[in-house]
């Protein structure tokens, strides 16, 4: 995900501070992985530096200083350029589980065995979700539904792989 | 052949079924115990079993071999009207497609499994009613079948598998033939009711989202079950 034009959308529906800004994005996007602060502020200065974003003056107070930043005109038309374009799609060719796979084949491994255990870790990681969906939070719902039918994709590949390991072993070996 | 009975925890049993149609196989030796309070969920691939195990667990099938033990007694021994007795008064049922009486009402649905045990009418359509509003059916008591949505009408069917109260509700693809959302509000339902009464359930899926509701799951293969866990082996 960019960071940057994350907090571009964010500085969009107002003038913030960037202690806001950081604010916001924790409980919007930051679940268990919160910015820093010298991200923000950094990301703040190369975006004030390209133009995408006004730094105001600082304000002085009885905390740290402060600066609020407006969004500009380019910056606006990034965030509108972004939101409509489609995300490039994640295929995971290269994911373990993948070469897991491919390797009990080669070596003659319980390839059957493993992906046993990784579908009950799957399964397992999904009733996780499936109970935290039940506080009924929207954006944990939203977060939750989104990990759940990823993994949902892996135990379709998973099982369909399943089926198939004797011809993937006669396809694989040389 | 005499047999250990079962721990006092453990509500259901299937030992060692083997059940043929005819000359095709359905259960090779499969067995499964679930726990009083439990929800297990049986997967696995389309005609490995899954649904035949279901319905000898229920005691709906006899398996052609094995035993199904049902809170300390043997179930497949029992004659048929006991068989039916007991479905009757201990157990739920939730199908794929509803099955609702196309001729009666969704509370008469409802109330049909209390009428079939000989309650009142009176009572039995107010037990009926009380879950309309619980499942989010209000309005809906008076409407026949062809007059509710799928998820109504499976919702509804849900309410006539648990309003008698039974100690273990079957459910074989109950969301299987919903879309997305209609199948997550009868899965988060069925949850919070079998939550709040201790209820066992038994739940036959291919989808892993709905089996994701259930405490475990098992894997029925080529008519035997499958218990491996996470844990490292």
């Amino acid at each position: 995900m960019s960071v940057p034009l994350t907090l571009l959308g964010l500085l969009e529906r107002e003038p913030s501070h960037g202690y806001d800004l950081k604010r916001d994005y924790d409980a919007y996007f930051g679940r268990g992985k919160p910015l820093r602060y010298s991200q923000v502020y950094a990301t703040l200065s190369r975006l004030a530096r390209d133009g995408k974003a006004i730094a105001g003056p600082v304000e002085q107070g009885a905390g740290p200083e402060r600066r609020r930043y407006v969004i500009t005109d380019a910056g606006v038309s990034d965030v509108e350029r972004w939101l409509t374009e489609p995300a490039p799609p994640e295929p995971d060719l290269q994911s373990e589980l993948f070469a897991k796979v491919v390797l009990a084949l080669l070596l003659d491994r319980p390839a059957g065995r493993y992906l046993d255990l990784q579908r009950a870790a799957h399964l397992q990681r999904m009733r996780e979700l499936t109970e935290l969906k039940r506080d009924g939070e929207p954006l944990n719902v939203l977060l939750a539904d989104h990990s759940i039918y990823r993994l949902e994709a892996d135990l379709r590949w998973i099982d369909h792989t399943a089926a198939r390991l004797d011809l993937l072993a006669r396809a694989v070996r040389p | 052949m005499t047999a250990d009975r079962p721990s006092s925890e453990t509500i259901t049993e299937a030992r060692n079924l083997f059940l043929s149609f005819g000359e095709t196989p359905a259960l090779r030796g499969a067995s499964l115990t679930v726990q009083r309070g439990e929800s297990v969920a049986v997967m696995g691939p389309s005609g490995s079993g899954k649904s035949t195990l279901l319905h000898c667990l229920a005691g709906i099938l006899v398996p052609d071999e094995g035993e199904v033990w049902y809170d300390g007694q043997r179930l497949d021994t029992l004659s048929d009207d006991r068989r039916s007795a007991l479905r009757r008064d201990r157990f739920g049922f939730v199908f794929q497609y509803g099955q609702l009486v196309p001729e009666l009402t969704a509370e008469e649905n409802v109330a049909l499994p209390l009428l079939l045990s000989g309650a009142r009418r009176g009572p039995a359509m107010a037990a009926a009613r009380a879950w309309f509003p619980t499942l989010g059916l209000d309005g809906l008591e008076r409407r026949r079948s062809g007059e509710l949505s799928g998820g109504q009408a499976q919702r509804v069917a849900l309410a006539r598998g648990l309003v008698a109260d039974p100690e273990v509700l079957f459910a074989d693809e109950p969301t299987g033939s919903l879309d997305s959302v209609a199948g997550e509000l009868v899965m988060d339902l069925l949850t919070a009711a079998v939550r709040t009464r201790g209820t066992t359930v038994v739940l036959v899926t291919h989808d892993a989202r709905v089996a994701a509701y259930a405490d475990r799951e098992v894997i029925v293969r080529d008519g035997k079950v499958s218990t491996l866990t996470g844990a490292a082996p």
